[in-house]
């Protein structure tokens, strides 16, 4: 007799052996050097039923550039497995070949020369035909939305979301979770919530005063599918009051809350569900943390740090499946539901190559429909050097972060800057020109106002520490996700393993190579801050400002963090 | 862009002056512990305490303890200047040893829950309340 766990891993080994998990195709493709929708789309339907995973869209409606991080280290049992392997060792581990289509979609190497060559990624209404193919393929597929839909683009902030909700919509998701959203403001995040004609789930979001579950929220839905009855339970950004600014939707509470989760999952087992899915905004390392902590359920989907790996993390019997961001991958994941079991699974992450799957007229059309309005989007503010490309992630630096740090020093006569370690934001690749669109895309957000103030020495070292806890604190649960807070005209060290209060040191102001004084007073500059009442200038009129100034864009390479995580 | 000084202020986390180092158990709270103990040995099983990872505001913390069969459950947070939240004490009819409040913690922190049960023994539960300046997430 095979237990359950057997069969999951055998499963999971033929995955790998026969490219069922999508990656030993590519490599062939790339040899070949010719992409096709039909192979991109390649799956041998499995089982009775299937989940398509979309998350961290980001409001990127169009197809865009995006460079994965370099830079992107785990901490504790997370030191070195995926999702923290990155370029080479990213590849090697998965078989991938250089120079082939999932290099480029998955490693940041070589990114702007392959991306001449390979072209934008994503777009809804590619993803819409990824979609209708795999319902042609299982009519009654359940399409999952991540969160952080509503949030990330020109259109998205001008409508409050309504231009994503109307392409959404189209796309007909079963239910959604969600974290940027919430910074739309409680009023209109319940009016879009309202209207949504799937599931909005969360049992993590709470009545903040009576500390009971949010009436405007269902923690989880039954869904009939294949013969078997599945349970899809929501899980909301646990730290929504704490990265983002919590004012704005006082009436709710979050937190992890994984006793809940464990009651939930027994409640609905309880009720017959053959099949537990949990589509999460936890983050890669909290959603692991979270399988091994709370017994039964079947697959996590898991959102909010954008990992995209081309196969499911196992975690006791639970599959955990990263679906990247900003449109640029779709999830499918078939699975054999029966005798109230998951017997086994075939996944497929999907690239959405834009110039290799034929856009869905409708949806294309829709999406037309929605930016018809703004045609200041193409407005051309510069250029992008020959020499740089600008992207965010990583765990430190990114050169659109380095851009905007240098405008807040230059346009706000400040000494030190800061910029957020939001994950989020396109790349443009050299030569480019930057639009009003592009711009947006890396600083859209309600609560942009670019504050100056002063701080000591010692504050900034206190915000410093405070950040990097959130991102390298050994317990997933105390990790807010994010990345490091990105600075300007400061350099530092930081050794990731120390505890808090010990990791940053060598502070050092960089325009006349001083160490930071402690008790010493500095003029800094930043954006995004989570307190109500900030004041300044919208963070996009102070990077227009110096984007117009400079004409074409070049960032010299960031060396100003010195990085021990050995 | 034209900005002036006096244009441009101000503030984002400065008014925040908050520490970020996790706060030293005090002396009052050992002693509150041998207090309430009598420095008898405390064991770990048949208590929960439900606390956040991450506290969404350090002023109001919502915690949870049930020690089913305890007679009374002491409540601490260990770094608070004055440790000491409060002692619940559960009559031989209560339905069930349970108590849930809101707390105010000064900073990151243990928040700590003791049940003396029905036999004389003691359990302890802890858990890390990290309170943070936030922002910056992903």
């Amino acid at each position: 007799m095979i237990s359950r766990r057997d069969f999951l891993q055998a499963s999971m080994a033929a995955s790998a052996i026969v490219g069922a998990s999508g990656f030993g195709q590519w490599g062939r493709l790339a040899a070949q050097q010719a992409l096709t929708q039909d192979q991109l789309l390649e799956f041998d339907t499995f089982g009775n039923v299937s989940l398509i995973h979309v998350t961290d869209i980001h409001a990127q409606l169009k197809p865009i550039y995006f460079r994965e991080p370099e830079i992107n280290l785990g901490v504790g049992s997370n030191v070195g497995v995926v999702p923290h392997i990155t370029g080479a060792d990213f590849r090697k581990a998965y078989g991938i070949e250089d120079g082939s289509p999932s290099h480029y979609a998955l490693t940041y190497n070589d990114f702007s020369s392959l991306a001449q060559g390979y072209g934008r990624m994503g777009g809804m209404d590619r993803v819409a035909t990824v979609v209708n193919a795999i319902r042609a393929a299982r009519p009654d597929a359940l399409l999952l939305d991540g969160g952080d839909t509503w949030h990330g683009s020109y259109t998205c902030y001008q409508t409050e979301g309504q231009d994503v909700v109307n392409v959404m919509n189209a796309l007909k998701p079963d239910a959604m979770t969600f974290h940027w959203e919430f910074t739309l403001g409680s009023d209109r995040v319940r009016d879009l919530v309202n209207d949504l004609p799937f599931a909005s789930l969360g049992q993590n979001i709470f009545d903040s005063e009576w500390d009971e579950p949010a009436e405007d929220f269902q923690p989880y839905k039954f869904f009939e599918r294949g013969g078997a009855k599945i349970a899809v339970i929501g899980q909301a950004f646990p730290y929504m009051p704490i990265a983002n600014p919590g004012w704005m939707f006082p009436e709710y509470s979050f937190g992890i809350r994984d006793e809940r989760m464990q009651e939930v999952v027994n409640d609905v087992r309880g009720q017959g569900a053959d099949l537990v899915v949990v589509l999460s905004h936890n983050g890669f390392d909290v959603d692991k943390a979270m399988a091994s902590r709370v017994q039964g359920i079947d697959v996590i989907l898991s959102g909010h740090t954008h990992d995209a790996l081309p196969e499911p993390v196992l975690v006791g019997e639970t599959i955990v499946v990263a679906s990247g961001s900003n449109g640029k991958f779709v999830s499918r994941v078939d699975l054999d539901v029966r005798d109230g079991r998951m017997m086994g699974f075939r996944h497929k992450l999907i690239p959405i190559f834009s110039d290799v799957i034929e856009p869905d007229a409708e949806v294309a059309a829709l999406i037309d429909e929605q930016r018809a309005p703004y045609p200041e989007l193409a407005d051309v503010l510069g250029q992008v050097g020959d020499d740089t490309t600008l992207y965010r992630r990583g765990n430190f630096n990114g050169s659109w972060d380095d851009l905007i740090c240098e405008a807040l020093i230059e346009q706000r006569e400040a000494d030190i800057s800061m910029s957020p370690g939001v994950r989020w934001g396109p790349s443009l690749i050299p030569g480019q020109d930057i639009t009003r669109e592009d711009l947006w895309n890396v600083t859209s957000m309600t609560y942009p106002n670019a504050y100056r103030t002063e701080m000591t020495g010692e504050f900034i070292h206190t915000i410093m520490e405070d950040v990097a806890d959130n991102l390298f604190n050994e317990d997933p649960y105390y990790q807010q996700g994010g990345d490091m807070v990105r600075v300007g005209g400061m350099g530092y060290r930081i050794d990731i393993n120390k505890p808090i209060g010990e990791r940053i040191s060598n502070m050092t102001l960089l325009k006349t190579g001083e160490a930071i004084d402690p008790s010493k007073t500095y003029v800094v500059a930043g954006w995004a801050s989570v307190n109500e009442g900030t004041e300044g200038p919208p963070i996009w009129d102070v990077v227009e400002a110096h984007i117009r100034n400079l004409g074409t864009v070049n960032v010299a390479p960031n060396t100003s963090v010195d990085v021990v995580s050995a | 862009m034209n900005l002036t000084r006096r244009d441009t202020i101000m503030m984002a986390m400065g008014t925040a002056v908050a520490a970020v180092l996790p706060f030293r158990v005090s002396a009052d709270t050992d002693a509150a512990i041998a207090a309430f103990t009598g420095g008898a040995e405390v064991g770990s099983e048949g208590i929960t305490l439900i606390a956040p990872e991450i506290a969404e505001n350090g002023n109001t913390v919502p915690i949870e303890v049930d020690a089913p069969g305890a007679e009374s459950i002491m409540v601490l947070a260990a770094g608070n200047p004055t440790p000491a939240v409060g002692t619940f004490t559960f009559g031989a009819l209560a339905g069930a040893q349970f108590a849930s409040t809101r707390i105010r913690l000064a900073g990151t922190q243990d928040v700590i829950a003791i049940a003396k049960m029905a036999d004389g023994s003691f359990v302890k539960a802890a858990s890390e309340v990290k309170v943070t300046i936030g922002g910056c997430g992903g």
